[in-house]
């Protein structure tokens, strides 16, 4: 267990590790309406999936994002990785922006950027057996021209996501794997082009619950032992509470808090977060009680409520929650909140 | 006399391949009041030991031996229409997975709940409309209501709905097969709690089908490991989470993370469920288990009391798994 606790450390980050900037990024879609409809409304509605989101992402930390379906957690995955186009802001990976980048640029700069989708089952194409999956990326960014050049690679990370011996996995096609085995060859995909920089979306929720400690353990192995950096896209806070360096917690399309995993949970300043850590259940029946729970669920982001966008179902409401949207601030150490009250309580 | 007790249920489904044993000579009592949880990854037998109770097995599903008795009448030999009549849903009813998909989507809310208590019961429509709505201002839902579709409903409120529907005609007992799976963790609190308020209010008995161990942590009073078909470990849920005797409830219970403990390695189990068609020789969790050894392989381990009465395991090292050793440190 040594060598566990000592990845577990905390890791200290300076400001010069920045490995993306993430600066007021919106992405907006359109609502559908009918024809009548649009021939009505001058400012037609849009869905603000990411609305004015700005973070730091330091090189080699696990950083995750939570919320519940629907905050736009993975909107904001896919814009960062420029999957889908934002409707405004930028994003720096290592200081390029990301944003204004062509095509072919682009294609050159997805060496170092990669993703893991949540569904092992759906993200793979049935007909190539593992080896051919995995090398896939290389031979699309025209680093190895076969199959069998690629192999030596295919290999070594196989190594790496623990599927050892590789040989016996490279032949393999994926219903032959079992669900936890699969996230690990989608794991090995994402590592073959050696990149920096992974988002891993949901990675583990389809998995069962025994497995799932495998792939968040090789991503925290990963973070620590080559220097990955991983963007932890969940909804689920126990499992982030454990994996992640710092933690962002989203909802309605913005980042309501933000620190590290100890900051945000032991000490959450925003009452989403409160809330969100009450509803987690504890696997121990002599630790019972189910705390505040907030009243309703998420509202539409088409029509998101005035000023703080959680003052509907808030049970700390003040007149200016309605009125003001409350801004992003700065508390304790690397903690950041946008609430009114946390910002009164400070004085 | 407990309320359900079931003795040795087999249900295998026949497939071309051979019998799948989803239900291998399983037993347990739900007592009155009170809430078993039945724990499993995937492919287990938890919901086929649900659709085994309830008499509603897919076309492919057989009976080979076992006895269910409900209140002292034994309800799986009984005339499918008795059943029908005087069981389902009046005595025993069931909370479907995924609440999306469980009601009618070109019907009205209310009307499935008074079209449920019609079925069962001979009353004037108006009473089972006014029953309705009350069952729906029971499980927090405003009556006013009573007439919208499905979709007019957020998740959260569907299963609401489809909760207040199982309550239609009193039953003693509720089945709830993974009741919260689809939905938001703050949606699943606020289920969750509505319904042990309604249980402690109604006196109901409950069987959770779940794989979130601390969903039943949190509500049940005792639990059931599941593992290939069979039942690994029972007891209360205070002696199987503080001091599990089988290596797979033991490494199930430490692969959940609990928000409040140190920052600590996520456990996980290393293998997968054995296929069902051909189980392994002997106990059936040998291949995963690291104190398997020659008597593992070859003998089949008997549920019998480790540590506490009522507190079984069947498992052969169960003696040196109570005594807390981290058997799934690597």
């Amino acid at each position: 267990m040594g060598a566990v606790a000592a990845k577990l450390e905390k890791k200290q980050f300076q400001h010069g590790d920045v490995i993306m900037e993430v600066r007021n990024l919106t992405k907006y879609f359109p609502v559908r309406l009918s024809f009548i409809q649009s021939l009505r409304t001058d400012d037609p509605p849009v869905l603000k999936a990411v609305d004015d989101v700005s973070f730091d992402v330091y090189k080699g930390e696990v950083l995750g994002i939570v919320g519940e379906s629907g905050c736009g957690k993975t909107t904001l995955a896919r814009t960062i990785l420029r999957l889908t186009d934002a409707t405004s802001g930028a994003v720096a990976l290592e200081d390029v922006d990301i944003m204004k980048l062509n095509p072919l640029e682009m294609k050159n700069l997805r060496r170092k950027m990669q993703v893991i989708f949540q569904d092992p089952y759906e993200s793979m194409n049935p007909r190539m057996d593992v080896q051919t999956i995995i090398s896939e990326p290389l031979r699309i960014q025209g680093l190895a021209r076969t199959v069998h050049e690629a192999r030596d690679v295919v290999s070594s990370v196989l190594a790496d996501v623990e599927m050892i011996p590789p040989e016996e996995y490279m032949s393999r096609y994926p219903h032959e794997l079992s669900g936890g085995q699969r996230q690990r060859v989608a794991v090995a995909r994402a590592l073959a082009l050696d990149p920096d920089f992974i988002v891993a979306d949901e990675p583990v929720s389809m998995l069962d619950v025994s497995i799932r400690g495998e792939v968040l353990n090789l991503m925290l192995n990963l973070s620590r032992e080559k220097g990955v950096t991983f963007v932890y896209i969940t909804h689920d806070l126990a499992t982030a509470r454990h994996i992640c360096d710092r933690i962002a917690v989203m909802y309605l399309g913005k980042i309501v808090e933000m620190g590290t995993a100890e900051e945000v949970i032991r000490n959450p300043l925003h009452p989403y977060t409160t809330a969100l850590i009450g509803a987690v259940f504890v696997p121990d029946p002599t630790h019972r009680g189910i705390s505040e729970v907030l009243k309703g669920e998420i509202p539409s982001p088409v029509n998101p409520p005035s000023g703080c966008h959680l003052h509907p179902r808030c049970p700390y409401t003040m007149d200016i929650c309605r009125e003001a949207e409350p801004e992003f601030l700065l508390y304790e150490g690397t903690h950041q909140a946008a609430c009114h009250r946390a910002k009164k309580a400070r004085g | 006399m407990a309320l359900l007790e079931v003795r040795d249920l087999k249900m295998y489904y026949r497939t071309l391949r051979g019998h799948v044993r989803a239900v291998d000579s399983v037993s347990f009592d739900i007592e009155r009041g009170k809430a078993l949880g039945i724990a499993g990854e995937s492919g287990c037998g938890k919901s086929s030991m649900a659709a085994a109770v309830l008499r509603l097995l897919p076309a492919n599903g057989e009976y080979h031996g076992g006895t269910i008795v409900m209140d002292g009448e034994d309800v799986l030999h009984m005339p499918e229409e008795k059943f029908r009549q005087n069981v389902r849903w009046s005595k025993m009813s069931m909370v479907f997975q995924g609440a999306m998909n469980a009601l009618n989507p070109v019907h009205r809310v209310g009307e499935q709940i008074v079209e449920a208590i019609l079925q069962h019961e001979e009353i004037p429509r108006e009473k089972a409309v006014e029953r309705a709505e009350g069952l729906l201002d029971l499980v927090g839902i405003n009556p006013k209501r009573f007439g919208e579709y499905p979709h007019e409903f957020s998740g959260g409120m569907k299963q609401r709905a489809v909760i207040a529907m199982s309550l239609a005609c009193h039953p003693s007992l509720i089945i709830a097969d993974e009741p919260t799976t689809a939905l938001d963790v703050m949606v699943q609190a606020q289920i969750l709690k509505a319904m042990a308020e309604l249980r402690a209010e109604l006196a109901l008995s409950m069987m959770l089908i779940t794989h979130d161990l601390s969903v039943i942590a949190q509500t049940c009073d005792s639990i059931a490991v599941m593992y290939a078909g069979k039942i690994v470990e029972y007891g209360s849920v205070y002696d199987v989470y503080g001091n599990p005797v089988h290596p797979y409830a033991m490494g199930l219970v430490e692969s959940f993370p609990n928000i409040h403990a140190e920052r600590s390695a996520v456990r996980s189990l290393p293998g997968f469920p054995p296929n069902l068609l051909a189980p392994p020789p002997g106990c059936r969790f040998h291949p995963r288990c690291p104190l398997a050894d020659e008597e593992c392989m070859t003998e089949e381990p008997v549920l019998r009391e480790v540590a506490k009465p009522g507190h079984m395991a069947a498992c052969h090292k169960a003696e040196i798994v109570q005594q807390g050793v981290g058997i799934w440190e690597r």
